[in-house]
């Protein structure tokens, strides 16, 4: 079927079969691999992408189901220059392998605007904010990206230093 | 995945006749379905996508009831629902990770009736009234038994409206790894009664604990449920935990939501 897509503000028409993942038409039809397929089924969030600003697993999506949203995968995060958040986990050692880190990326620019908007979580003290990037919010809001080299505390730095300063 | 056509209607009317031809099923946020369809453990000829349909999604108030349409995802229902309910706004804030909710809806967690879903919990113990495209069904007579609800071939689940008690508060105890419930506890408390639901522990799905309700409509306190405990009979026992270790959960968190509103 005809899906047209917008990723990283570039227009996309595919033409795929209905079963297709939009993980899938991401990394083996548009070949943008930066998203990565970790489980295949929601629970490593390593294939975490932007649709209309909102983090999604993109294994738990079909690309048809996505006609005529815009999707931003880690390689629309930077523009020829590394975005603040690329920049703090690499100042940080917010990976080891690397290969959840693109859906850290995604997801902690999607949770970093979500505080911006004054999304309280389930861990936060008011509802009112503004929400202080402990380790229980971080924990708490990242909580669908799994790190198996663990590096948690440099993923949290990381953000926190971006966090801050926005 | 099996082969399957994939319809994408943007009215509820549309999606109902399209529901009503042989082999249609119909998908919603597919945060269960999609796996369930990798796994090859669904075979619909045609899905039919609920996810454009303007009119499936939104939050109103109606009176002393809080209405919540049937595509509303669990994000937009935190965000609409914590000024006038916050107990369910806080059950949906927990429900998966921020990337589930996101997708995931409340029609298609209430039609699907897994075990461990948590707005069946919240339904149960407000005395919920579950709409579907056909007809108004009380929350205790919706929810049937594992994965089992009300639902004929063809209906879909178009809103959910719930009583909005003066407070509530969902106690959930979480298998980490699927931030699904091995042992969850709603309590709402109104007027004149108390309303008491369990998810997570048992192999029928969520269930109401009238022994509880019962104890708490008489005495809102801990000291109530003095030897209160929930029978093992009937309960999961699996890789995360024997039946006892889910009563003992459930009366536990039980007893941390009252604690909580007392």
């Amino acid at each position: 079927m005809q899906i047209d897509l917008t990723i990283n503000q570039k227009s996309y028409s595919l033409e795929l079969d209905s079963r297709v993942t939009l993980l899938d038409a991401i990394r083996e039809h548009v070949g943008l691999t930066g998203s990565k397929k970790g489980c295949d089924h929601g629970q490593c969030g390593a294939c975490t992408v932007l649709v209309n600003g909102r983090r999604i697993n993109a294994c738990l999506s079909l690309a048809a189901m996505h006609d005529g949203d815009e999707i931003t995968t880690v390689e629309g995060l930077s523009d020829g220059e590394l975005s603040p958040l690329q920049a703090a986990f690499i100042k940080e050692d917010g990976f080891q392998c690397g290969y959840c880190t693109p859906g850290q990326l995604c997801s902690a620019t999607g949770m970093l605007q979500e505080i911006s908007e004054g999304w309280p979580s389930h861990v936060s003290d008011s509802l009112d904010g503004p929400y202080e990037l402990s380790e229980a919010e971080l924990s708490e809001r990242m909580s669908g990206n799994l790190c198996r080299c663990s590096c948690y505390p440099g993923i949290n730095a990381a953000i926190r230093s971006v966090g801050e300063k926005a | 995945m099996y082969d399957f056509e994939l319809a994408r209607p943007t009215t509820l009317a549309e999606a109902l006749e399209m529901l009503a031809e042989e082999g249609s099923d119909p998908l919603s946020g597919g945060q269960t379905l999609i796996p369930s369809l990798r796994a090859r453990l669904a075979m619909p000829e045609r899905l039919v996508s609920l996810m454009h349909i303007d009119e499936l999604k939104g939050i109103e108030q109606r009176g002393d009831a809080l209405h919540v349409k049937g595509g509303t995802t669990h994000a937009q229902l935190v965000h609409g629902a914590y000024d006038i309910f916050p107990g369910l706004a806080s059950l949906a804030g927990r429900i998966g990770d921020p990337a589930v909710r996101t997708r995931g809806t409340i029609g298609g967690s209430v039609a699907n009736n897994d075990p461990a879903a948590c707005y069946p919990a919240a339904a149960l113990a407000t005395g919920a009234t579950i709409h579907t495209s056909q007809r108004e069904v009380a929350a205790d007579d919706f929810f049937l038994g594992l994965f089992e609800t009300a639902l004929e071939e063809g209906e879909i689940v178009t809103g959910v409206t719930f009583p909005i008690p003066q407070a509530s508060a969902y106690e959930k105890f979480i298998q980490p790894a699927s931030h699904f419930a091995l042992a969850a506890v709603f309590v709402a408390r109104f007027d004149t009664r108390v309303g008491v639901a369990v998810t997570g522990a048992s192999e029928d799905g969520a269930f109401r604990w009238k022994e509880a309700e019962a104890a708490l409509t008489e005495d809102f306190s801990v000291a109530a449920l003095e030897g209160l405990s929930l029978p093992e009979q009937g309960l999961i026992a699996d890789v995360h935990g024997g039946a006892d270790y889910r009563a003992r959960m459930a009366g536990v968190m039980l007893r941390r939501a009252v604690a909580a509103l007392a």
